[in-house]
């Protein structure tokens, strides 16, 4: 008799934020470069050195906070995190212990069927990032093996955001979700790149399981090294794996942190001992408090833009596309914000849609202009919509205008008057032409009659051609098979 | 209050300072006895005290996101204990 | 020796403003007789003399382009733990011995804005860890009154240097008394600013949240020509001030009809001896003959004032001294992994009494003891910062001893914590952060020895009553002209 267990996953976040400078002194804040040319006294922890906060990471920290709802305390401080390590100038992390910038909070976040789920944070820290060492003499970059380290130090002093959530998280795939809302979200806020390739979003994921219905949480091992989304989504799975077996042979859990082996596609262990660091936290005395005035805050809050989650329930509840096209849609800000022009001008959101997630996105991926940047205004677009909205054109019509468009063609309302593209609706007119058809292709008719019936595209077909493409389809294809019988 | 004693040999092996063992005696006979004066505070009413974080009353004290020069990097390599080209070089780490 | 060598720096400023000499001559003659005297006092651990004539040039141009430089052609003796670009900063460390800094701490790049010149760099006790530069690992620096005794610490080498000659003004710092108490060893005024008002940017720091830069001069005026120039709100420290600066050398009283001082109950001076008591119960007397009004106030926190420093200077320090592991600049010892290489390069590296520091303030900060020590130490800061501000409500300014005794012989206090009494009347305003100074008040023939060796008082001030602070200094010295009494007794030298 098998017990039913549950994974419960919590997943805590390094976010390099999007500055011009690093967290405590001026030196550049950007990918890249030669190494050791992003230096200075203070970010190489010279002596003599001190630190002085950068109010542009402040803001950045504390709106990713209101963007989640959290609570910006009043009151916040910067703690001395002492530990030794060579990739840490000053062998001490300057960081925020128990009065972080951003307290509680929740994300909301989607999966792939667009159901919409929440994960609350504990708290979002700001702190200063390494260095970077690169390890020799071990054949594979790994440490164990290695023989010396090199270290680069341009990325020491770079502001960190640390987003823990709380473990509420169930499966691979909802963790995958999270990351993906947070990657979102801080893009939409222009607060960082978050490409994991880049490093400038790194996780860990805490990992445990418990017997379905318990509430009380199993031991939990931290894993470490993954470097996308995906060797997220199977890290965790592996490790959910890897306990459930455990669990069902009898054995215990060992609280650890296990690395991602990405080629094996297994986790394993990374520390042998369990004494925990000692990393004596005190309030750091070269900095001063900082204080978080609530106007700051409002401030802050009301400048917020339409944030990922609110616009994908608008495209999904509101407008009912479906979830994978809104997701395309949140997915890039720019174009986001350009399809909520189009429904702003022609208010229908499902044919906008189609649209720029269709015809415009092949346009904009063939001739690599973005579609924000491209010659097609929002209102004009909007004014096409409302054209084959109303029928007044068809959809061939349509096609070709937007190609007309994309080449700076401009209004298409002006185009269809100007050039008489207003479709043909008229039974009668139609009917005209579908006799002229008939009665020019003979032999196709006898065919169709014989019982080919897909001939009548042709005959379609050429009904259109005649009409010079104005015809509505619909109505031609209709009428075809009232005089074929 | 905590007690006189120091356990040297943790404290160094935090503090990353490889001593003796005559020396670590004799800390600890010397830091014992300083813990013993300090033992002395808490004879102070400290219950409602707030601790001094700072004596300066200052709060948000920041700088704008611009930029600064940068340390020229030969001159920093150079003063390094150890390089290789353009970075400082440290024997291996031990994955703990 | 040169006539200009025993001048105060407001003499030598003027001097050179006016061009009667050069800063150019002024630091010829300045680092002749550095190279004559030094050899038996060791004041400086480097003599600057490239960067020195280099500077003196630049000094004498911008007088010539019209300049007014409060400190023109002044020869300063720079605390070898402050930075100075192109200069070997060691903090008195074979950790750092080596160590060339690659910028300039604000407050010397001030007094150099001022037309100062850097003479050298002034032996410390080790990362300013002690109160006689006993504690340094690169050199020995004597009492210029007499080569028998300490010149106090942990500016030792400032002192000295001033105190011999070699310098008109040296800058030290001071966290539990480092300026103050060498200055009274040495015959000097010595003057800690509030925490704040100088920057500690370039100051390698020993705690953060009570070092502070400062002058030792031959006279107050000296000293507040050198505060009004280093004084300021720097953006390169988080903790210093934004307030404008008061200025002092020109505000400097006569007298002090009108103020109150504080004598402080606690401090009874009768327990350091007839001799001391005499010397300081006439100080007091002097001070009210000058005008002031003697009132006693009540510090009864003061005497928890060392246990409390003891906790909250190792904690800041054990944490500001893991920079020195080896890797970027500075000593290295290898081993055969990193943190093996860490171990052996502080143990090599660094000195007994920076080694106990950062051993209990590890304990201080670790798991489990952090509230126990570091954070009831904070507390009973704060109670040692109300009585004070008690105090100072019936009073202007405090007066108490500088230090418990004159300068002693060298060896005489092996013993950790009876060194560590030795910053006893210095620690409470500086766990409070107020404006302090020393400046002489008499003399007195130790026991052990046959050289009168200079005494000085403390005086403290309210925050930021700098020119109080100092105008009642200068009052008090013109009044009784206690340091005019000796000269040192340098070879060749006309005392």
């Amino acid at each position: 008799m098998s017990v039913a267990y549950e994974a419960v996953i919590g997943i805590e976040c390094h976010v390099e934020l999007k500055t011009q400078t690093k967290m405590f002194c001026g030196c550049a804040n950007e990918f890249g470069g030669e190494p050791n040319t992003k230096i200075c006294p203070v970010c190489l922890g010279m002596p003599g050195a001190l630190p002085v906060p950068n109010a542009k990471a402040i803001e950045q920290i504390v709106t990713a906070g209101l963007a989640f709802g959290a609570e910006i305390p009043s009151f916040s401080k910067f703690d001395r995190k002492n530990y030794f390590y060579p990739d840490m100038p000053k062998d001490y992390q300057i960081s925020q212990y128990d009065m972080p910038l951003s307290v509680g909070g929740m994300v909301t976040y989607w999966l792939e069927d667009g159901t919409v789920k929440h994960c609350r944070l504990t708290r979002i820290h700001l702190e200063e990032d390494t260095g970077k060492s690169t390890h020799a003499g071990s054949g594979d970059g790994r440490i164990a093996g290695s023989s010396y380290s090199l270290v680069d130090f341009n990325r020491a002093g770079v502001p960190l955001m640390e987003c823990v959530s709380e473990p509420e998280l169930r499966s691979a795939a909802e963790a995958v979700g999270y990351l993906e809302s947070l990657r979102r979200t801080f893009l939409t806020l222009g607060v960082s790149d978050v490409k994991m390739e880049e490093g400038s979003l790194r996780c860990d994921a805490n990992v445990s399981i418990r017997p379905a219905g318990s509430t009380e949480l199993g031991t939990k091992t931290e894993i470490k090294n993954m470097n996308s989304f995906r060797s997220v989504e199977r890290a965790i799975e592996s490790e959910i794996a890897r306990q459930r077996e455990i669990v069902a042979s009898g054995g215990r859990i060992v609280q650890e942190t296990r690395g991602w082996d990405e080629v094996n596609g297994i986790t394993h262990s990374m520390r042998s001992k369990e004494e925990a660091h000692d990393y004596r936290y005190f309030p750091d005395p070269d900095l001063v408090p900082l204080e978080m005035s609530r106007d700051d805050v409002a401030r802050l809050r009301d400048a917020l833009p339409a944030l990922p989650w609110q616009r994908f329930e608008r495209y999904t509840r509101e407008y009912g596309i479906a979830p994978k096209q809104a997701t395309q849609l949140v997915d890039n800000v720019a174009l986001a914000e350009y399809f909520d022009r189009v429904v702003a001008c022609c208010g229908n959101a499902h044919q906008s849609s189609n649209f720029v997630l269709g015809d415009l996105s092949r346009l904009a991926n063939e001739t690599g202009v973005a579609i924000a940047e491209s010659k097609v205004l929002p209102e004009h677009l909007g004014e096409l919509v409302g054209l084959v909205e109303s029928k007044r054109i068809n959809s061939k019509i349509a096609k070709e205008l937007l190609g007309r468009m994309w080449a700076g063609a401009g209004s298409p309302r002006a185009l269809v008057e100007q050039e008489g593209l207003a479709q043909t609706s008229d039974p009668a007119t139609i009917e005209r032409f579908v006799d002229d058809v008939i009665a020019a292709h003979a032999a196709v008719v006898a065919e169709y009659r014989a019982g080919k019936t897909n001939v009548l595209g042709f005959l379609v077909g050429q009904v259109m051609k005649t009409s010079r493409g104005k015809a509505d389809p619909a109505l031609v294809n209709e009428l075809v098979r009232k005089k074929l019988c | 209050m905590a007690s006189d004693s120091i356990d040297i040999r943790y404290v160094a092996r935090l503090a990353q300072l490889a001593l003796r063992d005559d020396e670590i005696e004799v800390f600890e006979q010397q830091l014992g006895d300083l813990l013993g004066h300090v033992k002395r505070l808490s004879e102070l009413d400290t219950a409602s005290v707030p601790a001094t974080a700072q004596v300066v009353e200052s709060r948000n004290v920041l700088r704008d996101d611009v930029r600064r020069p940068c340390l020229d990097r030969e001159r920093v390599l150079s003063e390094a204990p150890q390089r290789q080209g353009a970075f400082f070089r440290v024997p291996r780490i031990i994955a703990e | 020796m040169s006539d200009s060598i025993a001048r105060s720096a407001a003499e030598i400023a003027a001097i050179v403003q006016s061009r009667q000499m050069s800063a150019a001559e002024v630091v010829d003659a300045t680092l002749s007789h550095v190279g004559a005297v030094d050899g038996s006092i060791g004041a400086y651990l480097a003599v600057t003399a490239d960067l020195a004539r280099a500077q003196a040039a630049r000094v004498d141009d911008r007088l010539r382009n019209g300049e007014r430089l409060p400190l023109a052609g002044v020869p300063i003796a720079v605390k070898d733990n402050m930075c100075l670009d192109g200069t070997v900063t060691s903090c008195g460390s074979k950790i750092l011995k080596s160590w060339v800094a690659p910028y300039t701490a604000t407050a010397v790049e001030r007094m150099l804005q001022a037309g100062a010149v850097a003479i050298g760099k002034a032996n410390c006790d080790e990362f300013a860890m002690g109160s006689s530069c006993e504690n340094s690992a690169l050199g020995v620096t004597r009492n210029p009154y007499d080569l028998t005794r300490v010149p106090g610490g942990s500016s030792g080498g400032s002192a000295a240097a001033v105190a011999a000659y070699e310098a008109a003004i040296g800058l030290g710092s001071d966290t539990g008394g480092s300026i103050r108490e060498p200055g009274a060893f040495c015959n000097l005024v010595a003057f800690k600013p509030t925490y704040g008002r100088v920057s500690r940017y370039g100051l390698i720091a020993f705690a953060s949240s009570l070092d502070q830069i400062g002058p030792l001069a031959r006279t107050v005026e000296d000293a507040a020509l050198a505060y009004d120039a280093m004084a300021g709100y720097d953006p390169m420290d988080a903790t210093s001030i934004d307030r404008p600066v008061d200025a002092t050398a020109g505000e400097l009283r006569t007298d002090l009809r009108g103020l109150r001082v504080g004598i402080v109950r606690e401090f009874d001076t009768k327990a350091l001896g007839d001799g001391l008591d005499a010397v300081y119960q006439r100080a007091y007397r002097d001070l009210e003959a000058l005008g002031a009004q003697l009132v006693e106030v009540a510090l009864p926190t003061a005497d928890y004032g060392v246990a409390t420093y003891y906790l909250i200077a190792p904690a800041e320090c054990s944490s500001n001294l893991a920079r020195f592991d080896g890797v970027r600049y500075g000593l290295r010892v290898e081993g055969g992994d990193v943190r093996a290489m860490y171990d052996r390069t502080r143990a090599a590296g660094f000195g007994p009494e920076v080694k106990r520091r950062i051993l209990i303030g590890t304990h201080a900060l670790s798991s489990g003891y952090y509230d126990a020590y570091y954070v009831r130490a904070q507390k009973a800061r704060t109670l040692i910062a109300r009585d004070f501000e008690r105090a100072f409500a019936d009073c202007d300014l405090i007066a108490c001893p500088a230090a418990s005794c004159p300068a002693f012989v060298f060896g005489a206090k092996s013993d950790p914590y009876s060194m560590y009494l030795m910053d006893y009347y210095t620690i409470p305003m500086s766990l409070a952060g107020l404006p302090a100074l020393s400046v002489p008040c008499g003399w007195i023939t130790p026991q052990d020895g046959s050289v009168p060796m200079p005494i000085g008082l403390q005086l403290s001030a309210p925050l930021f009553g700098e020119r109080l602070l100092l105008g009642a200094a200068h009052a008090y010295e013109g009044a009784t002209r206690h340091a005019a009494v000796r000269r040192p007794a340098l070879d060749g030298v006309h005392t």
